[in-house]
Formats: C-alpha cells, sequence, structure tokens
C-alpha cells in the first residue's frame, strides 16, 4: 500500500472492565488510499466506532490500544506517537465527524467563535483571515448566507445544518482523511441525500480519503468504493461495493443484506438472522457467528483467517467458497 | 373505500398554543407585544382505514405524523374535526364504549428504552393492564404473561426480569407484548423499528406480519423509512408539514408517486444498489410550522412550483383509482 495513505495492521482495541476484558476491536486489518470511500458496516456493538476513535487516537481507559497494533498513516505510526503530536495531526490531517453535531459544536459559544478557534489551533493566522476560511468552509458545505450563519448560536440551526458546520469544522484544514461515524443517521432522507452528495463532491475534488461508518448498508452502498463488514470486533468481509452487494460470501453479510426490507421483499418473510449479536465479555471459540450462522460446521470452532477467496474480496470464513 | 372503515379521521386538526407567560405579560406592560405562538401540527386530515387494513405513514422529522397518531391512539385530543370508530363518532361515546375504544387501539412506541417503566418488572409491564380491566384474573396473571410473551417470542420465564436487563430488540417485544395484552383490534406503531438494528429490525418486521395474520390486526404504521413502509403497507399516506399530500395503494404510489413531495423522497431512499449513485438532493429543509409558506407548503423546494403554488393551496383529488394527490400539476 502507499504510504500516503492510512494502513491499519492487527488492530486490537480492548476495554479492561471489573466484569473482565471486552475485546471491541480484535485484529482489524485495512487500508485507505488518498481519494478513496471506504464503508464500515457493523451492528451496534460490532467494534467499528472503536475502530474510528482508535484512529484518532480517542480511546479513554478503560479501554487501550493493545501492544502489536499498528496504525501507519501517511509512513508515520499514530499508536506510537505523543499526546502532542496526536493533537496536532488531529483536526488538521485527520478529522472526525460524528454522529450527533452536538458533540462537536459548543451550544454556548457562536458558530463563528467554534470555527475561527479551530483554524486558529492549528494555524498562526489573523482573526480575519481566521473567519475568511470558516465562510469558506460553510459555503462549500452548501449552506446559503454564510455571514449571517456565521453569527448563529448553534440552537438556530436545524438538525441538518448542525451536521453540516459540523462537515465545515471537519474540512476547515483540508484534512487528508475524515473518519465519519454515522453522520446521516439521525437526518432525514432528503437532507441525508443532501449530505452524502456533499461529501461525494469534497472527497472526489479533494482527493480526501473518508471513513464512513454505519450500520446502515444501503447508505454505503451507493457512496463507498469498498465495503469492510464487521462483526463482534472482526472484519469479516471486505471487498468492492459491487462485489459485496452483488455477491457477498460470508453469511453474516448475506443475512445483513436479506434483513433489508424493500419493494422486491413486499408480502414475504424478510430473511432474519436469528438470535442476536454476542456479549463481547464472552466471545465463543472459533467464529463468533457460528452460533446464528445457517451453514456452521465443526470446523467453525476454530477462528478462520481473512483471505481472498476471490480477487480482491475477502472473507474470513470457512465456508466462504460454499 | 367499500364496507364501512374501521377508524376514519374527517378533519382532523391538532394546534399546541404556547400562551404568554408571567414574564411576557409583564413585558407587554411596557409594550414588548409578546404574542401566543401556535403551532397546527396537523392540519384537516381526512384518512379511513379498514378493518385488516397496514396503512404507512411516512414523513419527516417535523411533518406532524407522531401528532396523528398521538390522536389516532386517543393520547392527545384533536382541537377540530371527528374521528369515529367502527362508523361511531368518539366524541359520543358513553363512557363504556369509550373504554372499549382505549383498549382496542393501542400504540407501540418508538424507542424500547424510554418506554418501559425501568422500576416494574415484565410480568407488571405486560400484566397490569389486562388485570385493571379485568381481562385476566390475578391468579392467572403470570400465565397470562407467559402466553403473551410467547407470542411475541420471548421466553415465559424472562417475565421476573426487569427492563434493562433486555437488549433492544427484546424491549421492544416486550413494548409488543404490553400492546396486545388487552386484545386490541388497531395498534398504532409509531416509528417502531427505526432504533434498532438492520438483523433486529427484520425480526421485528416479521413478527408484526405475524401477528397481523395470527390475530386480524389493523395497523397504522408510522415511519420516515420508505423501505420498511413499502415492504409492509397495503396503502401509503404521505404527510408534509401537518397536511396529507399524497394516498395511494403501497404499489400504486412507489410505481407512479404523483405528488412532487412524494418523487422527491422516493428519489432519496438508499437503495441496496451496487451502482455508484449520483446524489441529486432536493434542495432546501422542512419549513417551520411555526411559520408555514402561504398555498402549497411545498413550493419552495419544489422544482415545479408556479405562481399559483404561492397563493393557493392544492386540494387533494383523485389522479387514479384510490389514489389521491394534492397538487396543481394535476390541473393542467
Amino acid at each position: 500500500m502507499a504510504e500516503a495513505g492510512l494502513s491499519v495492521r492487527n488492530l486490537r482495541t480492548h476495554f479492561f472492565t471489573k466484569e473482565g476484558v471486552a475485546r471491541a476491536v480484535d485484529g482489524v486489518d485495512f487500508d485507505v488510499a488518498p481519494g478513496e470511500i471506504l464503508g464500515l458496516v457493523g451492528e451496534s456493538g460490532s467494534g467499528k466506532t472503536v475502530t474510528g476513535f482508535s484512529i484518532l487516537g480517542l480511546i479513554d481507559p478503560p479501554g487501550r490500544i493493545v501492544e502489536g497494533s499498528s496504525i501507519r498513516f501517511a509512513g508515520e505510526e499514530l499508536t506510537k506517537a505523543r499526546p502532542e503530536r496526536l493533537r496536532a495531526i488531529r483536526g488538521a490531517e485527520i478529522a472526525m465527524i460524528f454522529q450527533d453535531p452536538m458533540m462537536t459544536l459548543n451550544p454556548v459559544l457562536r458558530i463563528d467563535t467554534q470555527m475561527i478557534e479551530t483554524v486558529q489551533a492549528h494555524l498562526k493566522v489573523s482573526g480575519s483571515e481566521a473567519r475568511q476560511r470558516a465562510r469558506a468552509a460553510l459555503v462549500q458545505v452548501g449552506i446559503a448566507s454564510p455571514d449571517e450563519r456565521l453569527r448563529a448560536y448553534p440552537h438556530q440551526f436545524s438538525g441538518g445544518m448542525r451536521q453540516r458546520v459540523a462537515i465545515a469544522i471537519a474540512l476547515l484544514h483540508k484534512p487528508r482523511l475524515i473518519v465519519a461515524d454515522e453522520p446521516t443517521t439521525a437526518l432525514d432522507v432528503t437532507i441525508q441525500g443532501q449530505i452524502l452528495f456533499e461529501m461525494q463532491r469534497l472527497c472526489r475534488d479533494s482527493n480526501t480519503a473518508l471513513i464512513w461508518i454505519t450500520h446502515d448498508l444501503a447508505v454505503v452502498a451507493g457512496l463507498a468504493d469498498r465495503i469492510a463488514v464487521m462483526y463482534a470486533g472482526r472484519i469479516v468481509e471486505m471487498g468492492r461495493t459491487a462485489d459485496i452487494v452483488e455477491r457477498p460470501m460470508h453469511p453474516y453479510t448475506k443475512g445483513l443484506i436479506g434483513s433489508v426490507p424493500s419493494q422486491n421483499t413486499r408480502g414475504h418473510r424478510l430473511a432474519q438472522i436469528p438470535g442476536m449479536t454476542p456479549s463481547l465479555l464472552k466471545l465463543p471459540a472459533g467464529c463468533a457467528f457460528k452460533a446464528r450462522c445457517p451453514i456452521a460446521i465443526d470446523k467453525c470452532n476454530e477462528m478462520p483467517a481473512l483471505e481472498a477467496h476471490r480477487a480482491g474480496q475477502l472473507a474470513r470464513c470457512w465456508r466462504a467458497a460454499a | 373505500m367499500s364496507a364501512t372503515p374501521l377508524l376514519s379521521l374527517r378533519g382532523i386538526t391538532k394546534r399546541f398554543v404556547q400562551r404568554v407567560d408571567l414574564a411576557g405579560k409583564i413585558a407587554n406592560a411596557f409594550g414588548a407585544g409578546a404574542r401566543e405562538t401556535v403551532v397546527q401540527a396537523v392540519s384537516d386530515v381526512d384518512l379511513d382505514v379498514a378493518e385488516g387494513e397496514v396503512v404507512g405513514l411516512v414523513g419527516e422529522s417535523g411533518c406532524g405524523k407522531s401528532t396523528l397518531g398521538r390522536i389516532v391512539a386517543g393520547i392527545l385530543p384533536q382541537t377540530a374535526g371527528a374521528m369515529s370508530w367502527r362508523d361511531q363518532d368518539v366524541a359520543s361515546m358513553t363512557g363504556e364504549e369509550r373504554r372499549a375504544w382505549q383498549l382496542a387501539v393501542q400504540m407501540i412506541f418508538q424507542d424500547p428504552y424510554a418506554s418501559l417503566n425501568p422500576r416494574l418488572c415484565v410480568s407488571e409491564i405486560v400484566g397490569e393492564a389486562p388485570r385493571v380491566h379485568g381481562l385476566v384474573a390475578r391468579a392467572g396473571q403470570a400465565q397470562y404473561v407467559a402466553e403473551m410473551l410467547d407470542q411475541v417470542g420471548l421466553d415465559g420465564a424472562y417475565s421476573t426480569r426487569y427492563p434493562h436487563q433486555f437488549s433492544g430488540g427484546q424491549r421492544q417485544r416486550i413494548g409488543i407484548a404490553r400492546a396486545l395484552a388487552v386484545r386490541p383490534s388497531f395498534i398504532v406503531c409509531d416509528e417502531a423499528v427505526a432504533a434498532l438494528d438492520v438483523s433486529i429490525q427484520a425480526q421485528v418486521l416479521n413478527l408484526f406480519m405475524e401477528l397481523r395474520d395470527r390475530l386480524d390486526l389493523t395497523y397504522l404504521f408510522i415511519s420516515h423509512n420508505l423501505a420498511v413502509v413499502e415492504h409492509l403497507s397495503d396503502r401509503v399516506a404521505i404527510m408534509y408539514l401537518g397536511r396529507l399530500v399524497e394516498i395511494a395503494p403501497a404499489d400504486e404510489l412507489f410505481a407512479h408517486p404523483n405528488h412532487p413531495y412524494t418523487q422527491a423522497l422516493l428519489a432519496e431512499v438508499p437503495k441496496l444498489d451496487a451502482a455508484r449513485r449520483v446524489y441529486k438532493p432536493i434542495a432546501g429543509e422542512l419549513p417551520s410550522p411555526l411559520d408555514p409558506p402561504t398555498g402549497c407548503a411545498f413550493h419552495p423546494r419544489c422544482p415545479h412550483a408556479m405562481a399559483r403554488c404561492k397563493v393557493e393551496r392544492p386540494a387533494l383529488r383523485e389522479v387514479a383509482a384510490g389514489h389521491i394527490s394534492a397538487c396543481h400539476l394535476n390541473d393542467a
């Protein structure tokens, strides 16, 4: 993989709780090239958000990135970086967009105060120049009358507008990587369409790499170049979007796709996955999906490796070829 | 609709009024001019639901769909308009008839975390209402709760547990069991699967369909998720800023959407389609119901808006059999 992008190897983020060790992320490998959009798909508790937080070094105790994990960004090892260095990278080189824009925005400060502060945190520029940058970022995400909007408080914005402001803040320093954690989940479909449209355009224009974390396969199907599906802390399938959607190999991916209601499923039962996601505190030995898997065999008591079963399509399943 | 509808709404309107508070009154004495604010959440809604039918009610947040659902479930009183149940005006019901209606219409809520009392165990959550209403004797309650839990796919042994011991999907099943425990015939589902993971959502959707067949239930299924509504509904009503703008049988609506808002909504639904999509979103956002646009409420966002749309509100009129839509384009 080219050194320009992000390269994650054997990422393990564990939470050391009183009840035991929760292996939220347990051996994740993937790459994201500049300008590429990777969709990271999984249900609650699959470790997709913790993976995103790990990249930005936002894991708080009792969580910890375990020894032996590697996150290389533009040739630099982030797991070994000092806190000051991480602080310099965060927001400037790698930015994050959260599900709830109010996690990004301070409710008691005006938008201009927050955006100018963000600009000046990484760049020694004058207030008026910082304001110009802030204004340009708001225009970039499609906010009308930016001068007026800069003087407003977050509560004066609708949910969709707040998320646009949060995206504008993420874009202020023209980061080379954006980690977006379910940024459209709380929004209406028409607003979600607008945001997806802006993100697609921005990544294409500025060659920014994007990791789009979501539980909704349908959202990333139209957006991402590649998709990685996570289950119980591991990637179980990864490949080009078209391959994953049309020819999934892992039974969990197949189940997820079958669970999506649509016109074709009218009047029929949805192909549901029985049971529920296992507790991370007591994961079974071997494949974590075996208890819910319709095609499990004895061999599934051993953990399968994430291997290419077709060109460019990897799956963690003994029966991927079946 | 041929036979008498199970539920019939005529001109249902709901206004929420925020009165001028004491501080405002004092300020007014000095000429501040604070006035009470009025939000018309639901305006002039006519809708019939036939027995055994699943009607999907779709709209963006703030369009009034949940308010309408609450009025139908009898939780909120309407400001104006008439609602009849089995051909009887709800307003003129006797006390006994009213109780029967209230038991017959039950609601399932969006948030399975907020809608269950954390201090009650499952046998109380599910069993309290049927016991109070005399559907089951105290001695038979445990057995009855176990049957109800079994019906929604939960182990009867769970009845001594508390809500925090369950996952989101299981909690939603408890909420369904609670609604079913008073043997309703009409269920209002307000975003009942929105908070669930995709695989759990599929399980709950399948459960809704099974229960419909087994218990002859009628649903008003409120959702912002068109894919879910398309999967489940016989008819679909689209709501925008408090008004119904289009009603049609589900097949017809998804094949031939008439209203520009419906067309825009359908275009935005994320699809499991490998083709890289080019997003062409509709501009703007839902206007504030505090200050709704004149004429057709959708005109500021509509790609086909004409001068007439700004001044005259289009009426709902039939564009095909059983398909009504409120748009001036249909007059041309």
